[in-house]
């Protein structure tokens, strides 16, 4: 479990979160949905570390993150895995070294095994015959995917998806979203999922959070996020012509 | 008062620059790549100018003796030339701009493309993991790209002079040998050091911190060699004076 206490953060005079606190549950795939520039992607680097908040805490397990020291946080972003917006991918490595990469900078084992073992993740993500392609070489659902191989290599306890399926077509974003879904309840990860596609969050989502002006300001499931909300949840979910029918049928 | 909040993050980039890599394997591998980089991609261009500045040298020394100046001065200025100044000096500045732009332009687009917090996810010292191997490549490989530079560019002026008539090799020979102090050659690759350093940490210093997408990369890649040079020539008054004087 994930937790957040009032977080906060601010760049100069622009407070971008105000007070933030969340529970992502394990097993789960967590949604944290808003506007672009409602801070939904500082809330997600203060929780991994990437961004110092100015207050507030974050709890991994009940271990206080925000509190460690550099080694301790090392040791707990070992159990965290990230796919980013842009899969940020290494150019210079092969699918294959990617995925071996975090392997044979921690696990210690023999090299035929850690190869082993990425083999193992591409394969669970249905990437068997890319392994020697660059990234540069294959499409951006496959590059989503080696990240999520490379992200699933060191069997982590965390999962965080940053737009997972930015500049995806729908079907290819489906299969990504399922995949999230899958593997989540797979490796019994906590799962915190950053987006703001509304088809996404229906077909995978377990738990969402809405942010809104660097609060969160509503929390539910996809089925409760029909029923409706605030006004700021219902403009943001009922945006599109798709989502206002669906609302109809509902 | 930005340069005080730019000279404290420097310094901080350095201490986290330099702690122990957390794989010795892929830190020596990563070191070997840059030794290629920075030194095995590099000779050719240094070969080049070296050659050339040698060569531009004697000419233009050639051409200010005449009378009571012997021909001999030619080979001595030669070889005090390309030792004191143009190889230690020129070489790091024409690096700079050929090594410190890439540096900056391959950290800045790992930056912005989010590797660099990818391998901060990972629990990985990115900084360690990315620069230091740079930076220790510096240091050790452009002292000797330094002395193939002296030695192309004293052989080249000897060449030309010997081609184009204006000093026989005999003298070129007496001159280059005359009045020779070998503190000289101390002086010139302990500066060269430094300017590897220099080099190497300023320009992984731009591209670390560039921010937002492929123009500010490029900024970045232009401040990295820009102030590459500058700092260059402030060590290098501090040096000389420190030394020489």
């Amino acid at each position: 479990m994930i937790e957040l206490h009032d977080i906060q953060k601010s760049f100069g005079e622009h407070h971008v979160l105000k007070g933030v606190s969340a529970r992502f549950e394990p097993g789960k795939v967590n949604f944290v949905i808003g506007r672009s520039g409602s801070g939904k992607s500082v809330m997600t680097k203060c929780t991994v570390g990437l961004i110092e908040p100015d207050t507030g805490s974050v709890h991994f397990d009940g271990r206080n993150f925000t509190a460690m020291s550099g080694k301790e946080r090392k040791a707990v972003r070992q159990e965290i895995g990230m796919l980013f917006q842009g899969s940020a991918l290494f150019d210079s490595m092969t699918v294959l070294e990617n995925v071996m990469f975090p392997l044979r900078m921690f696990s210690g084992d023999a090299l035929g095994q850690i190869e082993q073992r990425a083999r193992e993740c591409l394969h669970r993500v249905e990437l068997d015959g890319a392994e020697q392609r660059y990234p540069a070489e294959v499409s951006g659902g496959m590059q989503k995917r080696v990240g999520i191989a490379r992200a699933i290599a060191m069997n982590p306890k965390y999962l965080f998806c940053d737009e997972p399926n930015s500049g995806l077509d729908p079907q290819t974003a489906i299969v990504i979203d399922n995949l999230i879904q899958d593997i989540t309840a797979e490796f019994g990860m906590t799962t915190v999922v950053v987006s703001h596609d509304m088809n996404s969050v229906m077909q995978a989502s377990d738990s969402i959070h809405f942010v809104h002006e660097g609060r969160i300001l509503w929390h539910g499931t996809r089925d409760t996020l029909l029923a409706g909300g605030p006004q700021e949840l219902e403009d943001f979910v009922f945006a599109s012509e798709l989502m206002k029918r669906v609302r109809g049928r509902g | 008062m930005r340069w005080i909040f730019h000279i404290g993050r420097y310094v901080h980039l350095l201490r986290l620059t330099f702690r122990m890599p957390e794989r010795g394997r892929m830190f020596r591998r990563a070191l070997m790549t840059e030794l290629e980089a920075i030194g095995t991609q590099s000779i050719g261009i240094v070969a080049l100018l070296s050659v050339f500045m040698g060569a531009v040298i004697c000419i233009q020394t050639a051409h200010q003796v005449s009378g009571w100046i012997p021909v001999y001065t030619i080979g001595f200025t030669v070889r005090q030339s390309m030792i004191l100044e143009f190889s230690p000096t020129l070489i790091p500045v024409i690096l700079a701009g050929k090594v410190g732009s890439n540096i900056a332009s391959q950290l800045g687009s790992m930056r912005v493309g989010e590797q660099v917090d990818a391998l901060e996810i990972m629990g990985i010292n990115s900084a360690g993991f990315l620069i230091l191997p740079k930076i220790l490549a510096g240091v050790a490989i452009t002292p000797f790209l330094v002395i193939l530079s002296m030695g192309l560019g004293i052989g080249s002026g000897a060449w030309v002079g010997v081609a184009t008539g204006v000093s026989s090799l005999a003298d070129f020979l007496y001159g280059m040998r005359i009045d020779f102090n070998q503190f000289d050659v101390a002086y010139a690759l302990t500066k060269t050091t430094v300017f590897g350093f220099i080099m190497t940490s300023v320009s992984s210093y731009h591209g670390y911190y560039a921010s937002g997408g492929a123009l500010e990369v490029g900024r970045a890649s232009t401040r990295a060699v820009v102030w590459s040079v500058v700092l260059i020539m402030v060590a290098n008054l501090v040096i000389t004076q420190l030394a020489l004087n």
